[in-house]
């Protein structure tokens, strides 16, 4: 599997969505994403990538494109 | 000054006069824009006679009695944009404040308390262990404030886990097996002050004299909610630091003062034993009988100002709970900023706070 397509897995199965609808989707857009879902969707990327996400980066994280974008970070060095 | 740029100033780095200087320009913004945009505020305003260009400090901008929440449904906002409502911790039969939340207040919320709590137990993720049950963030629609606090201290948790099941029992298995995985790092504890003393420390003293002993030597302990049914029980700050030391080894522990009405600005308890007001919020002690100012050491009624809701007029409140300024800027921990002492709650005021709330349940 790609990277691409587990961070899609983890949206997918996370917030029970189909992968269309993740494109565009913001924190709190549906009911799955709220601050309950927002640490579980932590947690699965986390296990997934085998990183640690630091704080700020979780406050920061409220859209798919800009959690891709964190995960791109040396930090974390996820490629897509 | 927008709330971005107070972020990004060390939250106890500014002496009286600089944090008066910031604070003042915000809140003054922040009456405008409520006046502006709650009908209701705005009423009360009008009828207090209100001028802002009277203000010269932060005492000078009105407050608003926090039962007002419950009363009223004070929103800043249009309906559509509000992303979370928050209750109020009331015990049964009791009307809850019900405080609406945008994404921008709510996401503020979240970044001060982080830059707060991170200035007491680092910035770093820990293995966590929440002295709660599960079931208390399983309604997510409406939060209560017990949930928000759980959920606004989990960004500190790396691997988290909830130490009680959904009966308030004690998990001594799963803890143990917790422990044993994350062994030699810095574990973070996070739970309500009653439920904590009553569902983790009685707990382990209990295992303690059947021979099993836990270590939480290595352990950091944030808790907050109220002290009240624990003063019932003769059980003070000194004995609970004391008691939970000699069972466990646990020596860092935090208590911190807050409310929903102000999430995130909460006020954290240094090494010294001080709760302390950081650059995003402050107290005002105020005199009962005219709501005058105190001096620094005279107790009286407290009111809060935060730089925070947007989404809310609740920038500034008259809290039902009595304290006492112990000093500005010269605590010996070396935060600068007021730091002080609660002495309990106002007489007649309703039970209120995470942990006073549940303990109503035991009875007295």
């Amino acid at each position: 599997m790609t990277n691409l397509e587990k961070y899609n897995k983890a949206f997918m199965e996370i917030f029970e969505i189909t992968e269309e609808r993740t494109k565009g989707l913001k924190y709190q857009d549906i009911e799955a994403w709220d601050s309950v879902g927002h640490m579980e969707l932590i947690a699965a990327l986390e296990e997934t990538f085998d990183i640690m996400i630091d704080t700020d980066d979780i406050i920061d994280f409220n859209s798919y494109e800009k959690g891709k974008e964190i995960l791109a970070k040396e930090d974390y060095g996820v490629k897509f | 000054m927008t709330f971005d740029e107070i972020l990004n100033i060390s939250p106890y780095s500014l002496d009286g006069e600089e944090k008066e200087k910031l604070l003042i320009g915000r809140l003054a913004e922040l009456t405008k824009f409520h006046r502006k945009n709650c009908p209701e505020y705005a009423r009360i305003l009008e009828s207090m006679d209100f001028k802002s260009d009277k203000v010269r400090s932060c005492t000078d901008i009105p407050f608003l009695p926090v039962r007002l929440f419950k009363e009223l449904d004070l929103r800043s906002v249009p309906a559509e944009v509000v992303v979370k409502t928050m209750t109020s911790s009331g015990t049964t039969g009791q009307k809850v404040s019900k405080i609406y939340l945008d994404r921008a207040t709510s996401s503020n919320q979240q970044k001060a308390m982080v830059k707060i709590v991170s200035e007491f137990t680092g910035s770093g993720r820990m293995p966590m262990i929440l002295i709660d049950c599960p079931g208390v963030v399983r309604n997510r629609t409406m939060f209560s404030a017990r949930g928000a606090g759980i959920l606004g201290f989990s960004v500190f948790g790396a691997k988290r886990m909830y130490a009680l099941d959904d009966d308030m029992r004690f998990n001594v298995e799963k803890v143990r097996e917790f422990l044993d995985e994350h062994r030699g790092q810095k574990i973070f504890l996070f739970g309500f002050t009653f439920i904590v003393w009553q569902h983790f420390y009685k707990e382990l003293k209990r295992l303690r004299e059947e021979g099993t002993v836990f270590d939480f030597s290595h352990a950091v302990l944030v808790h907050g909610g109220g002290w009240k049914k624990l003063a019932s029980q003769a059980v003070g700050p000194e004995a609970f630091r004391r008691e939970f030391e000699r069972v466990c080894g646990l020596r860092h522990i935090h208590d911190y003062y807050g409310m929903v009405e102000q999430t995130g600005c909460i006020y954290m308890e240094c090494e010294c034993g001080h709760l302390h007001a950081s650059i995003f919020s402050d107290v005002i002690i105020r005199r009962p009988v005219d709501f005058s100012e105190c001096a620094v050491g005279e107790s009286g009624i407290i009111q809060v100002v935060s730089a925070i809701p947007e989404s809310y007029p609740g920038h500034s409140l008259l809290t039902e709970d009595e304290g006492v300024i112990l000093g500005e800027d010269d605590c010996p921990c070396g935060r600068k900023g007021k730091y002080f002492k609660i002495n309990g709650r106002l007489k007649n005021a309703e039970i209120r706070g995470c942990s006073d709330t549940y303990a109503d349940n035991f009875g007295s």
